[in-house]
């Protein structure tokens, strides 16, 4: 809402506000200015002249010569404009003058003719092209008689004003008109609104003698009225109400439909005018579209409407998409004589619902659609009669023709003074909140501590005590509201089991030397399908209107993401690059339409493990870097013997690469080699991933530390070589090591794993350090072997392995 | 006689012991002087022969003399291994400039460092971090929350739906009204709801169709607007500076009434006005309120009963607002060089 300083000044005296400090003021009290305009910035030099004569230039055709008196001084001005004659008074930029656009004017030679200054357009001046009237859109600005010759042209021109720029929200749609702005600054104030009731001569005739009116949506229509006007003469609006309208943002077209509009402004109320000629019948009838129902709207677009929009309507055809906009068919013209006005209030769902189904926000739509004062709505026809009267020559017919009630009750309002100061945190005294709430024109009655209060219709958004506490509040200001802390019940907080150990796991995921990244849940089509630790039979989710294909399904892995982010990488030469992020994975419900969500863990590395430096020649990472962290992760927290991992094959992944994990025999996640024309495909170079589903995991809570007294007896360590198969698999001989080994045996380690020249082509040879201990003695040397020996068969007899000598 | 040959005997040693060039050498001084066929021996052998008188005065000269060439001998060996431990430090020198093997560690995100401090804080004010569904029912993010079908605020969140019914939570508030709900209407609630949202924005240097936003919620007998006021300087002091002083400026939510917009003073320029506060000497920096009758009611509390207060903020905006970052993109590309320069936030 554009708030012109100077129009204000019409309804609230601002003497001693200056516009900087009442856009403070505004914003403090709650409707935020978010601008602050200064048509007139940069201009000066700008006088009223007056053309004493105007003749044609002897050398250019479309030049005039003009004679121009600046009160002090008459000069030669050569002008090209098509407009200008003799005995206009016009805005004069004189030599030295800086005009729009810092344009400074010069003494010039046209056509070997001194010019001394210009004579300006409205655009010239500054104005926006889109809002210059018709009649000056080709040529100079003309003042009005009375304008005084030699004046400073800028006041008259309301260059002098400063336009406030409000930003209306839902709750302050009271103030998109200058009336409601005028009362939010009073209040603010502490001042006076000065409105004047519209005075209408009506004539004698009745407009109901010319029209009627019913209406079929009448809960959607609570008011329709209707005023006649005959013998119009549509002409330009006067300058005044032109140069209002510009700074308002509208552009003004003549004095029927700038008055409509004007009154729009002024009071909120939207107003429609007919050509009542064009009509086509002697009755209006408001009613829902039929489905498919066309009418062309004035903008010359046809409309095809369905049955929940309003229509106004002649009877047979439609006339007006209701608050939205109107027909082609009856639309004011120059020629146009008799004019029906339409003041009614309409249903605001249905006016949104209609208006951005059509995408046609007009100024009435969205006025209508955040709300109107309902007691306005006539009083706004009775204003717009009196102004039509005065700049159409209207005759007002006697009357109103309606249907609905003009006005509505007041809302009443019962509260507990003190809820006033307790929601607050505040000591204000009764007076002070009675004080606070008549500023605002509510009514208000005391009866002990409770509170009668009256709000007017124009408050609409006022409704509950809730409501009543804000408006003491603002108004009251909350800077002058103290900072407390809380005194209610003190309360225990910490972190959930959960959360805890996510945090530990960031943590360790950190320190492993992966960077935490956060990439988006929506992604293509493709992406979503692909990577899941758990492949979906069903489609991935999808949401119904997406802003691109990018972003159109909900992920079900983070893989996929992790990839594109190295591509990224790789494209701006970086190639050592390691991630791993926390974040939810959408796995679809054949049973519903939301999908269930879980946190998952997901990592990739490529490139260099360590860095190029004097010791030597770097490592790259390769599928144990990534297993090692997996491991480590396990391993703090505690379930690293409830692990196993299982070749599996996985569409994208290395088939020779790419292992499950099981958690007691669960699958839980993978980790593996990119499948190398995945690889290719993205232009990636080797690259490890692993993902795991964190969340069920974590929530299992900690494992219980038990605590182990330290040994008192040594432990005894032997080595042991063992040639096997080369289809033997590390983890087949960890098993049989361990079951065999129970209870003396306490660790094993893989130590080697040799193929080559001294075992055969199919055979790999794997030595293993080996820890037994018991708790209570030290083991003898017979004791061990016996275990050793056991597990040595053991090897031999399930795996074929075969003791190297 | 044997007296003359315990004197040469402890020239001969102390000098052998003297020109010792080694522990090698000095060993052999010892096993030649003192050990058991050594010379001082002999010398003690051959005291039988020795008068009364003059046997305790040459056992005693042979003591003193055994004793001094082994104390020579200790010396002289101290003195040698110093020498051998210097000369060992000497060749064990290393250029210390040379660089070490460091063990580089991964960077937490920004927004997770920036929402880890913002919990804490909390958690030490008494409030507990609750997550929800990312994926939501209209009925939490918006119907329960005050925003019914047609509310025209709706418009200032379009959201992706997935059904007419389901969609992609335009804000952590449904956590509010589920958390709310748990406690079947029986108070104190205090809640931190950090989270990821979504809305149907075209990604630009200003907009995000993901961003994250982390609510707080406290609903008690007698919550005041003023402990709100409390909380949030509590929270900008502790965020930006202890020096920040906040402004609240009303404002509108559907969900809060009354509702307000809290500016702190701009911690670039100290409030005189610069480019971060474009002037005005405030940051906008989250939106807040007393929660709206309608929310308690709907899940389950009684409005004449408990009060409470909400507040919303992003922590994109307080991270690009602390570090001057440019462009939201930068926190979901994942480059690593933005992310790495906050390792330490």
């Amino acid at each position: 809402m554009l708030v012109s300083y100077k129009w204000l000044q019409d309804y609230v005296d601002l003497t001693g506000v200056t516009p900087e400090q009442l856009a403070d003021k505004i914003t403090n009290a709650g409707i935020e200015v978010e601008h602050i305009d200064y048509p007139g910035e940069g201009l000066k030099g700008i006088v009223v002249g007056k053309v004493e004569a105007c003749t044609p230039h002897p050398e250019a055709k479309k030049l005039h010569l003009c004679q121009v008196n600046l009160g002090s001084e008459t000069v030669q001005i050569v002008c090209g404009a098509p407009n200008v004659a003799a005995g206009q008074k016009v805005p004069v930029a004189t030599v030295g003058a800086q005009i729009a656009n810092h344009v400074t004017i010069k003494r010039a030679q046209l056509h070997g003719t001194e010019s001394n200054g210009m004579i300006c357009s409205l655009e010239e001046l500054g104005f926006d092209r889109n809002y210059v009237p018709k009649e000056y859109a080709d040529g100079i600005y003309i003042f009005d008689d009375q304008v005084p010759v030699g004046a400073d042209a800028l006041p008259y021109l309301n260059l002098d004003d400063v336009i406030l720029d409000l930003d209306i929200l839902v709750n302050s749609a009271h103030c998109m008109n200058m009336l409601g702005v005028a009362f939010e600054v009073a209040a603010i104030l502490d001042r006076k609104v000065r409105f004047r009731k519209p005075e209408v001569m009506e004539s004698t005739d009745s407009a109901g003698s010319r029209i009627s009116v019913s209406v079929e949506a009448a809960d959607k229509v609570p008011y329709y009225g209707a005023r006649v006007l005959t013998g119009i003469q549509v002409t330009p609006s006067p300058r005044w109400m032109q140069l209002r309208l510009i700074a308002a943002g509208v552009r003004p077209i003549s004095n029927v439909v700038d008055i409509a509009n004007y009154v729009m402004l002024e009071y909120g109320q939207p107003l429609h005018t007919f050509d009542l000629d064009q009509f086509g019948s002697n009755h209006i009838l408001v009613r829902f579209a039929g489905e498919n129902e066309e009418i062309t709207t004035l903008d010359g677009q046809q409309r095809i409407l369905v049955s929940d929009d309003l229509l106004v309507t002649n009877g047979k055809k439609g006339v007006a998409v209701a608050g939205v906009m109107g027909g082609e068919n009856t639309e004011v013209s120059n020629d146009t004589k008799n004019v029906l006005l339409e003041a009614a209030v309409f249903d605001p769902i249905s006016i949104r619902k209609t208006a951005s189904r059509l995408q046609l926000r007009s100024d009435a739509s969205s006025r209508y659609e955040k709300g109107v004062d309902r007691n306005r709505t006539a009083v706004a026809a009775d204003r717009a009669a009196e102004l039509l009267a005065q700049f159409a020559h209207a005759t007002v017919l006697k009357g109103i023709v309606e249907q609905g009630y003009r006005t509505v009750p007041e809302q009443k309002i019962t509260m507990p003074l003190e809820k006033i100061n307790q929601v607050l945190g505040t000591q204000l005294p009764r007076e002070q909140i009675v004080g606070i709430l008549k500023r605002l024109n509510f009514t208000v009655k005391t009866e002990g501590e409770t509170l009668h209060i009256s709000v007017p219709a124009r408050r609409f958004d006022v409704s509950i005590p809730e409501d009543i506490i804000e408006e003491v509040g603002r108004i009251y200001g909350y800077n002058r509201i103290p900072a407390t802390l809380p005194d209610g019940t003190s309360s225990h907080a910490a972190l959930t089991p959960y959360q805890k150990i996510r945090r530990r796991v960031e943590a360790l995921m950190e320190s492993t030397g992966l960077n935490q990244v956060y990439t988006y849940s929506l992604t293509t089509k493709m992406h979503a399908s692909s990577y899941a630790v758990h492949h979906a039979a069903t489609e991935p989710t999808q949401v119904v209107w997406p802003m691109s294909e990018e972003h159109e399904a909900l992920r079900q892995s983070i893989v996929p993401q992790l990839i594109d982010v190295i591509q990224y990488h790789l494209n701006r030469q970086m190639a050592d690059v390691k991630l791993y992020e926390i974040g939810k994975v959408f796995l679809p419900d054949a049973g519903s339409p939301r999908p269930s969500e879980e946190e998952h863990l997901a990592g990739i590395m490529t490139g260099k493990r360590t860095e190029r430096n004097w010791e030597g020649e770097p490592e790259s990472v390769d599928f144990f870097s990534v297993k090692g962290i997996v491991e480590t992760l396990f391993e703090s927290l505690a379930i690293e013997n409830q692990v196993d991992y299982r070749p599996s094959k996985r569409a994208g992944m290395h088939p020779g690469q790419t292992a499950d994990i099981l958690l007691n025999g669960e699958v839980i996640g993978y980790l593996g080699t990119l499948h190398p024309t995945v690889q290719r495909e993205h232009g990636l170079n080797a690259t490890y991933v692993f993902e795991i589903a964190i969340e069920s995991l974590l929530r299992r809570g900690a494992t219980e530390i038990s605590y182990q007294l330290l040994p008192r007896y040594p432990s005894t360590s032997r080595d042991i070589a063992l040639v096997v198969k080369r289809s033997v698999a590390a983890a087949d001989l960890y098993r049989v090591i361990r079951e065999h080994g129970r209870p003396l045996l306490k660790s094993v380690r893989l130590f080697d794993v040799y193929e080559g020249g001294h075992v055969a082509s199919d055979e790999k040879s794997m030595a293993f350090s080996l820890v037994y201990f018991d708790p209570e003695r030290t083991l003898t040397d017979d004791e061990v072997n016996a275990v050793h020996e056991k597990i040595l068969n053991a090897c031999a007899d399930e795996l074929g392995a075969e003791l190297r000598g | 006689m044997l007296k003359e040959r315990l004197l040469e005997l402890r020239a001969q040693a102390l000098e052998k012991i003297e020109s010792a060039d080694g522990l090698k050498t000095l060993q052999e001084a010892h096993v030649r002087f003192l050990g058991k066929k050594g010379p001082i021996t002999e010398v003690l052998k051959g005291m039988g022969k020795l008068s009364a008188e003059e046997r305790p005065i040459v056992g005693q000269l042979a003591n003193e003399v055994r004793k001094l060439i082994a104390a020579k001998i200790e010396e002289k060996k101290a003195d040698l291994e110093a020498k051998l431990l210097e000369k060992q430090l000497e060749a064990e020198k290393i250029d210390v400039t040379l660089p070490g093997r460091k063990i580089t560690t991964g960077s937490h995100h920004l927004l997770a460092s920036i929402i880890r401090e913002v919990e804490d804080l909390f958690i030490g004010l008494g409030f507990s971090i609750e997550e929800g569904p990312e994926v939501e029912q209209d009925y939490y993010n918006f119907e329960a929350l005050n925003l019914p079908k047609d509310h025209p605020a709706r418009d200032m969140q379009d959201s992706f739906y997935i059904t007419d019914e389901i969609l992609m939570r335009t804000h952590t508030s449904p956590v509010q009204a589920h958390t709310l709900e748990k406690h079947k209407g029986i108070g104190p609630v205090k809640v931190i709801c950090p989270g990821k949202v979504y809305r149907r924005d075209n990604d630009d240097a200003t907009h995000s169709h993901q961003f994250m936003q982390i609510e707080g919620l406290y609903v008690d007998h007698h919550v005041r607007l003023s402990d709100l006021k409390g909380i949030l300087t509590v929270f900008a002091k502790h965020l930006f500076g202890a020096d920040r002083e906040i402004r609240l400026r009303p404002s509108f939510f559907p969900f809060t009434e009354p509702s307000v917009e809290m500016d702190i003073s701009c911690f670039r320029c100290g409030g005189h006005g610069c480019r971060v506060c474009k002037g005005t000497g405030w940051i906008e920096i989250l939106g807040a309120g007393m929660v709206h009758p309608n929310v308690l009611r709907m899940s389950g509390f009684d409005p004449n009963e408990y009060t409470g207060f909400a507040f919303g903020m992003g922590p994109e905006r307080i991270a690009m607002l602390k570090y001057g970052i440019e462009d939201i993109r930068h926190f979901y590309t994942d480059d690593i060089r933005f992310l790495r320069q906050f390792n330490r936030a």
